[in-house]
């Protein structure tokens, strides 16, 4: 299962971004091989949080890590059947480790 | 026809008063048309009270799936702009909220299955004050797209004797609907940096638009010279200058305009508008 991570740089050490549709990058993990890619995210001017959800539609992700979503990337989520759970400050190892805890709470899909 | 629009960088610098009292002070020299086409804030009718009429819908067509002829090819989304229309997990995903209404998804689907659908964004109604024709634009609550409510407006343009047009603040796409290709655009500031500062961007503005232009210096009094200066650098000519005057913001908190109240002013909008025509060769 891939989970992706919202943040401000590339790899596990990198900062979270707690923006979803305008982080800088997605480091994503696959949790069982423990493989990490990181991902630039390069958003256009509207609809930033539907074109993040495509993106990571397309790299096959399962869950995302992210502090905050907006209705319409929630909207996007939920279709694209991916799970989003929240977490702010920190660094993206910090966020995976805290998912794996079970400590993160998912992120309602607003309507 | 003459097409007057009144611009400013900066909001608040006086637009709609320059505008609503050019408009009056001609309406008794031949037939004119208020246009209103700050259509996320329009304000003249408070100053000129018109009757209004009907209001007539504006609408963009928006995307909407036939879910039996869609093979989630994508090509939709791809061609999209603005991340309009999504397709996620084998199924098309529209947020006509963002939509542009430019009929590109529609067009460029392999399967035909897309329709177009009105989406209302706003209104046009018309109306009258004595002599003076009026018509203004309201964006709808919630919607975002203002250029297609300015552009129905003006769509309203009468063809003969003057059009004043009040444009929104800013130099972003209202305006542009708002000031392209009228004879003559007024550029509404005052004497502030702020008011400077957003008078070059509008100037730069309607430079590129290739449409002449003038400015007026409302509040005028204290630091006057740094917008006189300005227009002397650009060849921009100051063809007004209003003072800052708690007898003149008097009148217009009270919703009045200056040619009915001081017929003096009667007299300084004529001219306003004769020094266009001269300009503009009418």
């Amino acid at each position: 299962m891939k989970v992706a991570v919202t943040a401000q740089g590339p790899g596990l050490e990198a900062e979270v971004d707690s923006r979803f549709g305008r982080c800088t990058y997605f480091v994503i993990k696959e949790m069982v091989t423990g493989e990490v890619e990181t991902v630039a995210n390069e958003p256009g001017t509207s609809g930033a949080g539907i074109e993040a959800a495509q993106l990571l539609a397309r790299a096959g992700v399962e869950a995302v890590i992210t502090g905050h979503l907006g209705p319409k990337a929630g909207r996007a989520l939920a279709a694209a059947g991916i799970a989003a759970y929240q977490h702010t400050g920190g660094t993206v190892a910090g966020a995976f480790a805290a998912l794996e805890a079970g400590e993160l709470a998912p992120i309602g899909n607003p309507v | 026809m003459l097409q007057i629009a009144v611009a400013s960088g900066k909001g608040g610098t006086g637009k709609t008063t320059v505008a609503t009292n050019l408009a009056l002070a001609l309406a008794g020299e031949g037939p004119v048309q208020f246009l209103d086409c700050d259509v996320e804030e329009p304000n003249a009718h408070l100053f000129l009270h018109p009757a209004l009429g009907e209001e007539e819908a504006v609408t963009i067509p928006v995307p909407a799936v036939e879910e039996g002829q869609c093979t989630a090819c994508g090509r939709c989304a791809e061609v999209c702009a603005f991340n309009a229309i999504a397709v996620l997990a084998g199924h098309v995903l529209t947020f006509p909220e963002l939509c542009h209404g430019c009929g590109g998804c529609t067009l460029l689907c392999p399967e035909g299955a897309l329709r177009e659908e009105k989406r209302k964004i706003g209104i046009v109604q018309g109306g009258q004050r004595g002599e003076l024709v009026f018509v203004q634009g309201k964006l709808e609550i919630g919607a975002a797209l203002a250029p297609p409510v300015v552009e129905a407006v003006r769509a309203k343009e009468q063809g003969m004797g003057t059009v004043i047009i009040d444009a929104a603040p800013g130099t972003s796409c209202p305006v542009v609907a708002a000031i392209r290709d009228v004879d003559f655009c007024l550029l509404v500031t005052e004497p502030t940096p702020f008011g400077l500062h957003d008078l070059d961007l509008a100037a730069r503005l309607v430079a590129e638009l290739g449409v002449p232009a003038g400015v007026i210096l409302n509040r005028a009094g204290e630091g006057d010279e740094l917008v006189e200066e300005y227009c002397q650098r650009q060849g921009l000519p100051l063809l007004l200058k209003i003072p800052f005057s708690r007898n003149l913001a008097a009148i217009y908190a009270q919703g009045k305009v200056l040619v009915e109240e001081l017929p003096q002013w009667r007299e300084v909008f004529l001219n306003l508008g004769r020094e266009i025509g001269r300009r503009v060769g009418r």
